[in-house]
């Protein structure tokens, strides 16, 4: 439900005004080409081979050189985890009449070596500067592109395959300018159309807005999902799970008995918990100076202390097993700040604190803990949002709109699924490339 | 080989239940139809069990006040809700006893092995209530159409007089005594002796216990909010004995009147249904039983020449259930007593204990004794949570298993039972007995 404003300025008119137009980004379709057009795989790196292998496998033309004589490009895959001097970056030169010819919603993934697995200055430094062209090259890339990094620690073929897919695929629409690093944990989709068959997913605060879209996105991937809001909410998760097949369960996140309340509800009626998506979040927005206690009581409770508490029985003996998925809810408040929301950010980046320490506890049994932080996503909640601020914010970033409940959704469905057991304590950024947090 | 010899009967269970919170008439849900609400209240069971798109041996419901365009309310709602299309609904009615009985008979159809699963549910609007043509109008409108020529209809409609032009609207009103439920009941009342004080002293107890069980969230899994409502809305947390003294009477005559709108259901809108099933179906969909239907028995009186109460059925009911179970009053843990009327409950109480009334009506060598009143509506009833005819059975079959599989499982060694007692307009009575 677009607003006047936005009706006005993407009309044919302001189009001929020369009003910058956001580009309708491509989205995933089940069953579609992870890409629309040939994709050029270069690089000096040991994962080209093994790419332009898969790509190929997965029905993709492959780009021999970037010369002009070639087709427009649907994606640029560049592998320089090889590269230990900065003269080599060079190379990435040779690459702008490719990045030229991109099509809409195009696609630029840098594979790299983690720094943090690095010792020499210079290797340290050659492997840093590859983040710092990716996020420029996002801001200068238009119509729909992106450009995001992969950094490889170790023998991670497997994890490499699930990050360059996510953002070569329509999952990644709003996803720009990020950087996700993979490990060498082994791991594949035995069903690449639905990726979560036969899994039982939990979702907090599912009956509306960005919860909800979780939950079909889901349950289309092929997850039973257990829907769960407070029961004030409950009209709206009967609606929710019964479009998805799955189950309400109505409790409020902050008691002391919600977690094990989840695992008994998930244990007796589906036989266990395969994911949990850790969404349920409230603002209560004031400056800090005129903030009351229950302000920020309520949001820290909700937002934060809840999770810590649910993981308890979430993780425990009962909880997730082995190959068990969390992802969190953080927020690019909780990274960049925001004014007024000093309470929330709080909670959002605390989330981070959680997702990072916990992803280290539980990686030894197979479990992966990741967190999504959404930036301007188009919801009930942001439509309220006075009018200037909701412009501003929808407008400042890279792809020069706002997101989708669906973006978040997309890039919480890739990161549960079996074939990313290689990303752990990571943080996904689906903000656009927004100018707010770098 | 064929195998048509009867099949041996089996338990029925409660696996759980789902209302809509009970709203005051004319308010919240003004202007939501018995369909809207029954679809809705479906719609939260099938959520709440994850029965999306699952075909159902069959739905059962009904409601009193009903439209004549809803002939077919129960199927229209499934047909309208989640539920597989395929699954079959018919509708029944036996005023305030519609719940029940529906349950009574989706459980019979399981014990039968006729059907594995049912949902039996009820609804009822008064604010939503049909309103009909006078008599005198609906003659007159069927003899015009039968009039197979102009001036015979003109003729027909001729005979219109303007009082038939006055709508019937429907009115809590016995056919057969043109008396109100509630004068009906001041006059029991007062012939059971039923004070004042007794009665807002039930009442007030109803409000407390209702909102205890709130705040303690027993009603999150029975109760799905609807139209922005999130808890029963005639419900008065703080109300007292005080408060209720302080009420007018608005039935029964003179100084002695004890009946208020405070110890009287209000009218009331809502919709409640119930998921019941073989125990076989319950563990292929990886439900646990709350509780097992064990038995029902419905009663009626002759309260126009006979001399008894309109409400006094369970009295008759009650006695009849328990010999042919070999059971006491005493031997319940809870008791689902509906509060039409605060006095309701209490005569059948006195009843109960009155050696005459024991003696003469029932034919009983001794009356049947007391109850613990601690066990009687612990979670509230009727007159807290307001009473849509037809949802009260339904509202009260699903908190009775609630209770009865919580008490279970503070005490597994023994089975616990639970008792309804529902009175129904037409000097009706349905009770049955659950156990967990």
């Amino acid at each position: 439900m677009p607003d006047l404003f936005t009706t006005l300025i993407t009309s044919p008119l302001a189009k001929k005004a020369g009003v910058p137009q956001p580009t309708r980004l491509r989205r995933y379709e089940p069953g579609g080409p992870l890409c629309e057009g040939p994709v050029l795989v270069a690089g000096t790196g040991p994962y080209v081979a093994p790419l332009r292998q898969w790509l190929g496998a997965a029905g993709l033309a492959l780009a021999e050189t970037s010369d002009a004589a070639t087709d427009r490009l649907g994606a640029v895959v560049v592998d320089l985890s090889d590269a230990t001097d900065p003269g080599q970056l060079g190379l990435l030169k040779s690459l702008a009449p490719a990045v030229k010819k991109l099509r809409t919603n195009g696609r630029v993934v840098v594979v790299g070596t983690d720094p943090a697995t690095l010792e020499d200055p210079a290797h340290v430094a050659t492997q840093r500067a590859l983040e710092g062209f990716v996020r420029s090259l996002g801001k200068e890339l238009r119509a729909g592109a992106t450009a995001n990094h992969v950094l490889v620690g170790g023998e991670a073929s497997d994890g490499l395959r699930s990050a360059v897919g996510f953002f070569l695929s329509g999952r990644s629409a709003y996803v720009d300018g990020q950087v996700v690093r993979v490990d060498a944990t082994r791991g594949g989709n035995p069903n690449e159309e639905r990726p979560l068959d036969g899994k039982v997913a939990v979702v907090t605060g599912a009956a509306r807005g960005i919860g909800a879209e979780i939950a079909r996105v889901l349950a289309r991937d092929g997850a039973t999902v257990i829907a769960v809001d407070v029961p004030a909410a409950g009209e709206a998760l009967a609606r929710v799970a019964n479009e998805v097949h799955g189950t309400a369960l109505l409790l409020d996140v902050t008691a002391p008995e919600a977690g094990a309340a989840i695992v008994e509800h998930a244990r007796s009626r589906h036989g266990g918990i395969d994911i949990v998506v850790h969404n349920a979040g409230i603002t209560r927005d004031k400056l800090f100076v005129n903030m009351d206690d229950s302000r920020w009581d309520s949001v820290m409770d909700v937002n934060l202390r809840s999770i810590l508490r649910m993981n308890e029985a979430l993780l425990g003996p009962d909880g997730l097993g082995g190959g068990g998925r969390m992802v969190c809810l953080s927020s690019m408040a909780g990274i960049a700040g925001n004014r007024g929301q000093t309470n929330y950010a709080a909670s959002k980046a605390g989330v981070i604190g959680l997702v990072t320490a916990t992803a280290e506890d539980v990686t030894e049994r197979s479990i992966t803990v990741n967190g999504v932080a959404p930036g301007f996503i188009e919801t009930e909640m942001t439509a309220r949002i006075p009018f200037a601020t909701r412009e501003i914010g929808r407008r400042m970033n890279s792809l020069q709109q706002g997101g989708t409940p669906r973006d978040v959704a997309e890039t919480i469905a890739w990161l549960v699924q079996p074939g990313s057991a290689a990303v752990n304590g990571q943080v996904v950024r689906v903000c656009g490339q927004s100018m707010l947090g770098a | 080989m064929p195998q048509t010899s009867p099949r041996p009967v089996r338990r029925a269970a409660i696996l759980g239940g789902n209302r809509i919170p009970f709203a005051r008439a004319h308010g919240a849900y003004a202007r939501a139809s018995n369909q809207d609400m029954l679809t809705a209240t479906l719609d939260g069971l099938v959520a709440r069990f994850g029965l999306a798109g699952e075909r159902m041996g069959e739905v059962v419901a009904g409601a009193v006040l009903k439209h004549s365009r809803d002939f077919n309310l129960t199927r229209e709602s499934v047909l309208g809700s989640q539920l597989d299309p395929h699954t079959p609904a018919y509708d029944v009615q036996q005023a305030c006893g519609t719940g029940l009985e529906a349950a009574i008979l989706v459980a019979n159809k399981i014990a039968l092995g006729q059907v594995e699963a049912g949902i039996a549910g009820g609804t009822d609007t008064a604010s939503d209530a049909p309103i009909a043509v006078s008599e005198g109008l609906r003659q007159t409108l069927l003899a015009a159409n039968r009039a197979k020529t102009l001036p015979d209809r003109l003729k027909a409609l001729a005979s219109l007089r303007p009082a038939d032009l006055v709508p019937a609207i429907p009115q809590n009103v016995e056919p057969r005594t043109g008396l109100s439920m509630g004068e009906h009941m001041a006059l029991t009342a007062e012939e059971w002796g039923v004070t004042r004080a007794e009665q807002d002293e039930l009442a007030a107890a109803s409000h407390r216990h209702l909102a205890a069980a709130y705040d303690r969230g027993f009603f999150d899994d029975l109760v799905t909010p609807y139209l922005g409502v999130t808890r029963d809305n005639n419900l008065r947390p703080d109300s007292t004995v005080e408060q209720l003294g302080k009420l007018r009477t608005v039935f029964g005559r003179g100084p002695d009147a004890t009946m208020t709108a405070g110890n009287s259901t209000p009218l009331t809108d809502g919709a409640s249904a119930v998921l019941l099933a073989s125990e076989e179906w319950a563990a292929e969909h990886r439900l646990s039983p709350l509780a097992w239907f064990v038995d029902a028995e419905t009663a009626a009186v002759d309260y126009v020449h006979g001399h008894e109460g309109l409400l006094m059925a369970p009295a008759y009911a009650v006695p009849r259930l328990l010999a042919r179970n070999g059971l006491t009053l005493q031997d319940f843990d809870f008791y689902e007593i509906h509060e039409a009327f605060a006095a309701t409950v209490l005569a059948l109480l006195k009843a109960w204990e009155d050696p005459r009334f024991s003696k003469e009506r029932l034919g009983l060598d001794a009356p049947l004794g007391s109850i613990d009143r601690a066990r009687l509506n612990v979670t509230g009833s009727s007159l807290a949570t307001g009473h849509p005819f037809a949802a009260t059975g339904g509202r009260i079959v699903a908190t009775l298993a609630k209770l009865l599989h919580e008490k279970k499982q503070q005490d597994p060694g023994r089975t616990v039972r639970g008792l309804i007692s529902i009175c129904a307009a037409g000097g009706q009575g349905v009770t049955a007995i659950l156990e967990a």
